[in-house]
């Protein structure tokens, strides 16, 4: 039979699975010597039946209002246990970090004062909120639940490309493409030790009920979704199913006093903690968009009340803004006293004139970003981009200098992945989730790994075509559960004597 | 009690209930007119008499089933139900069991692709999927609250398609009857071949699950749990009300005399059933007026 893997050339990049031609590193052999056999129709047909399954499942992403599967890539991203060690004490020095930033932006703000960040980032912060100034939540978490994008460079080193403490989302296909992966694939799973990803809701719901207001001992969480037109709704769906939480909608919700309720066919029900997926700006008319009907009006108030827990907190996007980025290793230095553990991409300031006027000659072999872009939009990847989209992206930058990053560009590590019947090289990234209850910052092992599906691409965003990868952190096996004895089933014994019960079973 | 139910999600499950039953109704009733009409045209009036619908020109066979299987804009068709039931499902995913949902979501993938076949294989699946959107909901749902709105809406929508049915084809044809109500086989087990009896069986009898009794036998109970009624006297919620009295009325009418007040019955029934709906929105599902902001 043909090796799957015959035709398979490296891209250039960093390649995930091969050391060189034909290789496969040390945590990917198991997996190369399971895929081998099965040959190019079979992966194919499993690829297919995979694809089908999520369909019917109704695993999808909006994108411009159109209901699509989120494509799942067969083969599965593997790292291994010592590189995840280093994964998770990085991503939670940041989140620290980032909590005692946005700690100090709402309270004493002594890193402006020391000049750390220089004050003009605080004033020029679309995402800073004065309402959210002087408040503190009830445990003192804000970022309730953080996903930051790692990428690997060409020399295999993982560098943080961006953190997102408002509302980040993705955290549903890795339940869902480990579910799809086991029943497509089960064998894969026998041969070693792949860590489990199901303990995420349950820590997700510990850390909700944890930052409840003071004195409510049995907390009532919600999951507050703009609804199912959001490219999201998904996640929000099977979130709330899987912690066994109301998922309400803002006309769901109602404010008096202060306090908030859910409106029930028992009447209203009060609420303490919302984990809401509705941004700052749709949350509550009366602070924030007037015309908005997704949030619920009162809600900002009655939280600063202390009535109820909004959780990621208010006023987070000051932290995770890219030009803020620049200065997170800094903030780790300032805060921690530690040195970064995960490097950040080399980055540009261009709201210092020197470096922009440098940037901008430079253009055609930097990255251009704005600050505050979402799903790759705006980006500008000088050495493929023509001399008009460079002419605007300049002029762009001067006209608003603070809303653009400049980036070394990095070509990101490649996985092999399957197009067609054959597995090619494709670039990918990592979200790894955190999720912080206060005593503890956890992460989900594996995280979501995005595949840019068009040859070439470098942004690997699902609003452009993106897929994803099943992605396993290795562990070392744990001990069986223990099992309970059960006798063997007695043969049915079928009575004659029949009871003319079956009108119970309506009730 | 019951863990509080979302009102908007009440409702959702409630309509659920009723696109479902609606689509089930609808495929049971065109698939035994549609032979029908090749020997009988007017079987095409009364076709569209049943689902309220202005009886177009006379149409063929094939334009009836276009009409009213397969056309997304004809909003009383099964593709309409289908869509329309999985569309609120979609919204109330996290309440369903996922195999719920998953047989509505692949119901509605898989309808359009059955319309090149005959209509019989489009109809029939219709029903087997209905049958097992139901099967699965009392197999894997808890019996509370969320599960209640679904029988409540699918009995009312049973009463409301049955009475539509008898309403049209008064007298007419009964054996069009049995089989579109799918009780063809279990009238004759009970009453061998004698015709007479159709009406009482369909209106009256308590051990069929789609007789109009049965249905709302079934809707009280639901609303009884729904609503724990606590007064002494009386009946405070006035959607049970509603149906409990013309539910006594039918089981304690004369079995000689029925036939002569069916018209009157039925408009009664079909009064009783509106007037239960409109009661059932505004206790349950009152999150439409909640919007203002009340209070600092």
């Amino acid at each position: 039979m043909a090796d799957i893997f015959d035709t398979y050339v490296m891209a250039g990049a960093w390649d995930e699975m091969f050391e060189r031609p034909g290789v496969p590193r040390r945590q990917y052999q198991a997996l190369f010597a399971a895929l081998q056999p099965l040959g190019a129709r079979e992966l194919r047909t499993r690829a297919d039946q995979l694809a089908r399954m999520f369909t019917d499942r109704g695993v999808t992403f909006d994108y411009a209002g159109v209901e699509r599967p989120f494509p799942l890539d067969l083969i599965p991203r593997v790292i291994d246990a010592a590189e995840w060690d280093l994964v998770t004490r990085g991503v939670r020095q940041r989140i620290r970090a980032l909590e005692a930033f946005l700690d100090d932006v709402y309270g004493d703000r002594q890193v402006f004062h020391d000049g750390v960040v220089p004050w003009r980032l605080l004033h020029s912060s679309p995402h800073y909120h004065r309402v959210a100034h002087g408040w503190r939540p009830p445990n003192g978490v804000r970022i309730h639940v953080g996903g930051t994008d790692l990428i690997r460079d060409e020399q295999g080193v993982l560098h943080v490309l961006e953190d997102n403490v408002r509302t980040p989302s993705g955290v549903s296909y890795v339940l869902e493409n480990r579910l799809a992966m086991t029943r497509t694939l089960p064998t894969l799973f026998s041969e070693q030790f792949v860590r489990p990803v199901e303990e995420y809701p349950a820590r997700l719901l510990a850390a909700l009920r944890a930052a409840a207001p003071a004195g409510v001992a049995n907390p009532t969480v919600v999951l507050l979704t703009p609804g199912v037109y959001n490219a999201a709704y998904f996640e929000h769906a099977l979130l709330a199913r899987l912690m066994g939480i109301e998922l309400v909608e803002g006309r769901d919700l109602v404010c008096e006093n202060n306090r908030l309720y859910m409106i029930t066919t028992y009447g209203r029900r009060p609420v303490h903690v919302v984990y809401r997926r509705v941004d700052d700006d749709f949350l509550d008319p009366l602070h924030f968009r007037g015309d908005s009907v997704l949030g619920c009006p009162g809600i900002v108030n009655a939280a600063r009340a202390g009535n109820v827990t909004i959780a990621n907190g208010v006023g987070n996007g000051v932290a995770d803004d890219k030009l803020i980025y620049t200065y997170v290793p800094d903030l780790i230095a300032y805060y921690l006293g530690e040195t970064p553990l995960l490097p950040n991409v080399e980055t540009y300031r261009l709201d210092e004139p020197d470096v922009c006027d440098q940037a901008l000659a430079d253009a055609d072999r930097l990255v251009l970003k704005p600050v505050d872009g979402a799903g790759g939009k705006g980006i500008v990847i000088g050495p493929v981009a023509t001399p008009e989209q460079l002419a605007s992206v300049r002029q762009a930058v001067r006209e608003d200098p603070r809303g653009w990053i400049a980036q070394r560009p990095v070509l990101l590590s490649t996985s092999p992945t399957l197009v067609g019947e054959r597995p090619a090289p494709r670039h990918i990234d990592l979200r790894p989730f955190a999720v912080n209850d206060g005593d503890d910052v956890w992460l989900l092992p594996g995280g979501l790994t995005r595949v840019a599906l068009p040859e070439g691409e470098l942004v690997v965003n699902s609003s452009r075509g993106g897929g994803s990868k099943d992605t396993w952190v290795l562990g070392e096996a744990s001990a069986p559960a223990a099992s309970v004895a059960v006798a063997a089933p007695s043969a049915a014994q079928w009575s004659p004597s029949r009871t003319a019960a079956w009108e119970g079973e309506q009730q | 009690m019951t863990r509080p139910l979302l009102s908007r999600i009440a409702e959702t499950l409630y309509w659920i209930g009723r696109y479902v039953e609606r689509a089930d109704d609808t495929a049971r009733l065109l698939d035994v007119s549609v032979h029908r009409m090749l020997d009988e045209p007017e079987t095409n009036h009364s076709l569209y008499a049943v689902l309220g619908l202005s009886p177009a020109a006379p149409a063929s066979p094939q334009a009836a089933i276009r009409r009213l299987a397969y056309d997304l804009d004809e909003p009383a068709s099964i593709a309409s139900s289908v869509r329309s039931a999985r569309d609120s499902a979609r919204g109330v995913r996290e309440v369903l069991s996922s195999e719920v949902w998953e047989c509505l979501n692949v119901t509605w993938h898989h309808l359009s692709k059955l319309e090149t076949l005959p209509p019989h294989a489009y109809l029939a699946f219709v029903r087997e999927r209905a049958a097992l959107f139901f099967g699965l909901a009392d197999a894997t749902m808890s019996r509370d609250d969320c599960w209640r709105f679904i029988v409540l809406g699918r009995s009312l929508e049973r009463v409301d398609m049955t009475t539509r049915l008898l309403a049209v084809h008064l007298a007419s044809d009964w054996r069009l009857v049995l089989q579109a109500s799918g009780a063809d086989e279990s009238f004759t087990r009970t009453h061998g071949a004698r015709d007479g009896a159709v009406l009482e069986f369909l209106l009256l009898d308590r051990l069929f699950p789609r007789s109009v009794v049965y249905s709302l036998l079934t809707a009280e109970k639901c609303l009884r749990a729904l609503a724990p009624d606590t007064a002494r006297a009386g009946v405070a919620d006035s959607a049970q009300a509603a149906i409990g009295r013309v539910r006594a009325g039918l089981e304690y009418s004369d079995l000689d005399e029925l036939s002569d007040r069916l018209p009157e019955l039925l408009g009664t029934l079909q009064e009783a059933c509106a007037a239960a709906g409109e009661a059932i929105t505004k206790r349950f599902f009152q999150h439409r007026e909640a919007m203002a902001w009340v209070g600092a």
